[in-house]
């Protein structure tokens, strides 16, 4: 039986495969998550680092007005930052399970963020690919970037909540 | 550079209109100013009217579209918004994605003859345009009593209003310069 260790399974190059990838947000509005989506994403795994990015303006919501909101400068601004940026500074993985620091930029401010999830792989498909995934998780302050909307509620408190969940998964499929 | 100004009320003699003048006069050379005055001649919003919209809202949306910049001074009526202002930023809402305050610079005073100087009108004229999705200046110039604000000339009489009118105009023009210098756009 051989062992494969963590530095093992990142090892090579990989290439990001967007079709098998997803990067979504959830907060809390009222009594319900709201949830939205990216649709460009890009990501590279080298030298043990994972790095991502995704456009806000591919981001998908089911309101065609709450679209260009979530673009405006009471959300994103996207007009003046077009890209979310990540970039891992530490990749612990124990068996299946993935402990992550890095750095996420969002709305022009960097700040050190900590993701849990899980690796898939790597595994070989019936195609000849090997492919890598990670599924990851992490929350944040969506207010410590920047991102102050809100709005009162009749009896007290605020529409939305600061807290929001990232969600991400990214599969990677080896070059060499 | 060109802003183009907007008064929230439709009176003659109206307060609002003289602080437009008033920030006008301290805007930097290179910056001109056009007080938009027709906003009494846009009809009630009706959104079935949209996808073909009135000739008068046609000309505030390109006039608008035209310039980097929008001020907008308003009244305070019952505690809120006048509706003529309201009304207009309904109609420069929709289609929302389409809308020419997306994403420009604007900056909101207010006078008023009571107290308060216009200060719930403004912050709700903010709320409104962050909606929209204008890049609207984190400023307010509540100006009360102003009856009493300006002299037979139309200039502030009090120095210290003057140099704050002066600080909103100059973060506004920052704002549009700020924009244009922005290095990518989705």
């Amino acid at each position: 039986m051989s062992v494969t260790t963590a530095s093992e399974r990142l090892a090579g190059q990989w290439r990001f495969a967007p079709v098998h990838s997803s990067a979504e947000f959830s907060v809390k509005y009222v009594v319900a998550k709201f949830r939205g989506r990216f649709g460009e994403l890009d990501a590279s795994l080298e030298g043990g680092v994972l790095s991502g990015s995704a456009k806000v303006a591919s981001i998908s919501v089911k309101d065609e007005n709450l679209y260009p909101h979530l673009l405006s400068p009471d959300f994103f601004d996207a007009e003046q930052y077009p890209e979310i940026k990540f970039r891992s500074t530490s990749i612990d993985i124990q068996g299946d399970h993935v402990e992550l620091d890095g750095e996420l930029e969002l709305k022009g401010t960097t700040r050190p963020i900590h993701a849990s999830g899980s690796i898939e792989g790597p595994v070989d498909d019936p195609m000849g690919n090997t492919r890598l995934g990670f599924t990851l998780e992490t929350k944040i302050d969506r207010t410590e970037f920047g991102l102050n909307w809100n709005a009162d509620l009749p009896k007290g408190g605020k529409a939305l909540s600061n807290e929001v969940t990232l969600t991400v998964e990214l599969e990677f499929h080896k070059v060499s | 550079m060109h802003i183009l100004a907007i008064s929230g009320s439709l009176r003659q003699g109206s307060y609002n209109t003289a602080l437009l003048r008033a920030a006008a006069d301290l805007l930097p050379p290179g910056v001109t100013v056009t007080v938009y005055d027709h906003l009494e001649e846009i009809p009630a919003f009706n959104e079935d009217r949209v996808a073909d919209r009135p000739e008068s809202v046609d000309r505030l949306w390109d006039a608008i579209a035209e310039v980097d910049g929008v001020l907008i001074s308003t009244p305070e009526y019952n505690s809120s918004i006048p509706g003529v202002l309201k009304n207009a930023l309904d109609w420069l809402s929709r289609p929302l994605i389409e809308s020419p305050l997306r994403n420009k610079p604007v900056a909101v005073i207010g006078a008023s003859t009571s107290m308060f100087g216009a200060v719930w009108a403004q912050a709700e004229t903010r709320k409104v345009l962050g909606a929209i999705g204008a890049r609207v200046l984190d400023r307010e110039l509540p100006l009360p009593h102003a009856e009493e604000q300006f002299d037979d000339a139309g200039k502030l009489v009090e120095r210290e209003t003057e140099q704050e009118l002066d600080s909103i105009v100059h973060e506004l023009v920052e704002a549009i310069e700020a924009r244009a210098a922005a290095p990518a756009r989705p």
